[in-house]
């Protein structure tokens, strides 16, 4: 996923040390930079450079089958299919007319359940905490408090079986399909993962406690947060985009009120509010436009954990996660106890000449699908809008805000506080060759 | 001693990268039954989890260290650190080597850990190996055989 340079002591004949570069990069793309301009001692620009995928994949989805876009399309990330799944199907379902049973719509919730505790205990135990603890890495850390991490892992790891169980195997779900699913798990099944998700919604809840004690610097950002919004839930697959700054609209008008614009400085298309601009997308927004839709318990933790209805400080977006993360297993639980196999598993969905869209909550944020297809089924055009793309512009103005009074520290320094506030917004750089590259430019 | 396991990492869909994958895919026909054999994406915290369990493991993966493509370097994790470098060069997943790293601190580290690490030529979206990679597999999976024939205690 990213490249890395390592100094490994060969263990074969030759005993001698030697520097080589395993090359993650090139299992996910991405590589990331970061370039602050500095003008009269203050910072006028802040720059950051991603590569990253879907351009590609919008390509080459052109001339095959509708049904063929689930599947494609969860190959963009090994860390949330399910949610690259949900809206492509919401979307061909909305070209084609089609509305899924209850039992299948709550079952597709049920899977994105399981996506988002792994999604979220991965960044909040291997990635996040260890910036705050002052570890170099989830290995130092895990070195002086393993019981820290093996929780970590073990809430990731109900999540994985979750998946595995919904889903046919832990990444790339084979059990999804436009209607439905091809196969659908019987009560006992689920009663087996019920167990363990009964020891991760406790294991959640210290998480919040845990994280909420972690030290936050005091910095808040004036965000446009933009989520779904759905009548009742909290939203996963589906509801109305509306933003903090008075945006309720339905999802087939995505185009009208976004844009996205290619820059020069990144191969990551930038998308913005055509009206206003900037606009954060993600846990801290869904947070932030749907506290009221999370179940009392949930709320009352999210408060042991420091956290009013309102949180703008990016980098308690690790409570906000563990939040989630409780959240995801209190629904899991429900949703779980509701379960009565659907009648069908699917329904037969006919393609219809027309545009449809989708859009769900990835674990960092919204995901935008957009396609056309023609009475055959076959796709004429795809749109997909990533939720790391959506956030580049509101990182880029936080990163220039967050930058400004610390451009005095040294180089070092400030590479990694930089990488500390970029790692609030979990982006899919997908990693970069070395991120961060960090260049100052001082006139 | 219970099974061993062959965990062949990459992406099947970026050409070189899908190295590892390809030696285990080959090891299907050479293996008995009491040698497990997996293929994975390499996310590392789920590799912790792939190797629960098992004494012996290999890990077989593609590489971009500069050398000549096809180069084979083989590692055994008792000798010492893999030193992974920085979890913060990453926002968004732990790599194989921190993998093996995280499961040392951890007390996880299966009782023999091997890694194989095969130089890739060509990283881009597509399938296929290039010729010296190839070629560097079968090497890889006679070797692989030989550790497997000798419950991993094989120098080199």
């Amino acid at each position: 996923m990213r490249e890395q340079r390592l100094s490994v002591r060969r263990a074969s004949a030759v005993k001698r040390t030697k520097t080589i570069k395993v090359n993650y990069l090139a299992r996910v793309e991405g590589e990331g930079a970061l370039d602050v301009r500095v003008r009269g001692g203050r910072v006028t620009e802040a720059r950051l450079r991603i590569f990253e995928p879907p351009r590609f994949f919008e390509a080459f989805l052109r001339g095959r089958r509708f049904t063929e876009a689930p599947d494609i399309t969860a190959r963009i990330c090994g860390i949330c299919p399910v949610a690259y799944q949900m809206s492509a199907v919401a979307a061909m379902e909305d070209v084609c007319g089609v509305q899924v049973e209850e039992p299948v719509r709550l079952l597709r919730r049920l899977l994105y359940c399981g996506e988002w505790m792994e999604s979220h205990a991965l960044h909040i135990y291997l990635l996040h905490a260890p910036d705050f603890l002052g570890y170099e890495s989830a290995i130092h850390l895990a070195r002086d408090h393993p019981e820290v991490v093996q929780r970590g892992l073990r809430l990731k790891k109900a999540g994985n079986d979750l998946m595995a169980l919904l889903g046919g195997r832990e990444v790339h779900p084979i059990t999804v399909r436009v209607g439905g699913f091809y196969h659908v798990p019987v009560r006992a099944d689920l009663a087996r993962v019920a167990e363990q998700l009964k020891w991760a919604r406790d294991a959640a809840l210290e998480t919040v406690r845990w994280a909420g004690t972690l030290p936050f610097p005091d910095y808040e950002h004036d965000y446009e947060f933009v989520a779904l919004r759905h009548p009742t839930e909290y939203p996963i697959i589906e509801g109305r985009l509306v933003s903090t700054r008075g945006l309720d609209i339905p999802v087939r008008d995505y185009d009208t009120h976004f844009v996205e614009e290619h820059i020069p400085h990144s191969n990551a298309l930038h998308s913005r509010l055509r009206v206003r601009g900037a606009y954060l997308v993600g846990p801290l927004a869904r947070y932030n436009l749907n506290f009221d839709r999370l179940p009392a318990a949930v709320q009352q933790a999210a408060r042991e954990g420091g956290l009013g209805p309102v949180c703008r400080n990016p980098f308690q977006s690790i409570v906000v996660r563990s939040v989630e993360v409780l959240y995801a297993c209190e629904e899991a639980l429900r949703l779980i106890d509701l379960y009565q196999p659907p009648q069908r598993p699917f329904v037969e969905v006919r393609p219809r000449a027309g545009t449809g869209y989708g859009c769900t909550e990835a674990p960092r944020g919204i995901l935008y699908h957009r396609y056309t297809i023609d009475g055959n089924g076959v796709i004429t055009e795809a749109k997909i809008v990533p939720p790391t793309a959506q956030n580049q512009k509101a990182m880029e103005e936080d990163l220039r805000a967050f930058v400004a009074p610390r451009i005095d520290l040294d180089h070092a320094t400030l590479a990694w506080q930089c990488e500390q506030a970029i790692r609030n917004y979990d982006p899919c750089i997908s990693c970069a060759t070395h991120f961060l590259t960090l260049r100052v430019d001082r006139e | 001693m219970r099974p061993a396991l062959v965990i062949g990492v990459g992406n099947p869909y970026r050409r070189d990268d899908a190295a590892g994958r390809e030696v285990v895919r080959r090891l299907r026909r050479r293996v008995r039954g009491d040698v497990r054999l997996a293929e994975h994406g390499g996310e590392g915290a789920a590799l912790l989890e792939a190797w629960e369990g098992a004494d012996l493991v290999i890990l077989v993966d593609a590489v971009a260290s500069g050398a000549a493509a096809g180069t084979v370097y083989r590692f055994d994790a008792a000798d010492g650190p893999l030193p992974a470098t920085l979890l913060r060069d990453s926002t968004h997943a732990v790599g194989v080597a921190d993998a093996v790293e995280l499961a040392r601190a951890l007390g996880r580290l299966p009782r023999r850990l091997l890694v194989y690490g095969i130089e890739g030529e060509h990283f881009t979206a597509g399938v296929g190996l290039s010729p010296e990679v190839r070629r560097a597999v079968r090497g890889v999976v006679a070797s692989i055989l030989q550790d497997l024939q000798a419950g991993g205690e094989r120098d080199g």
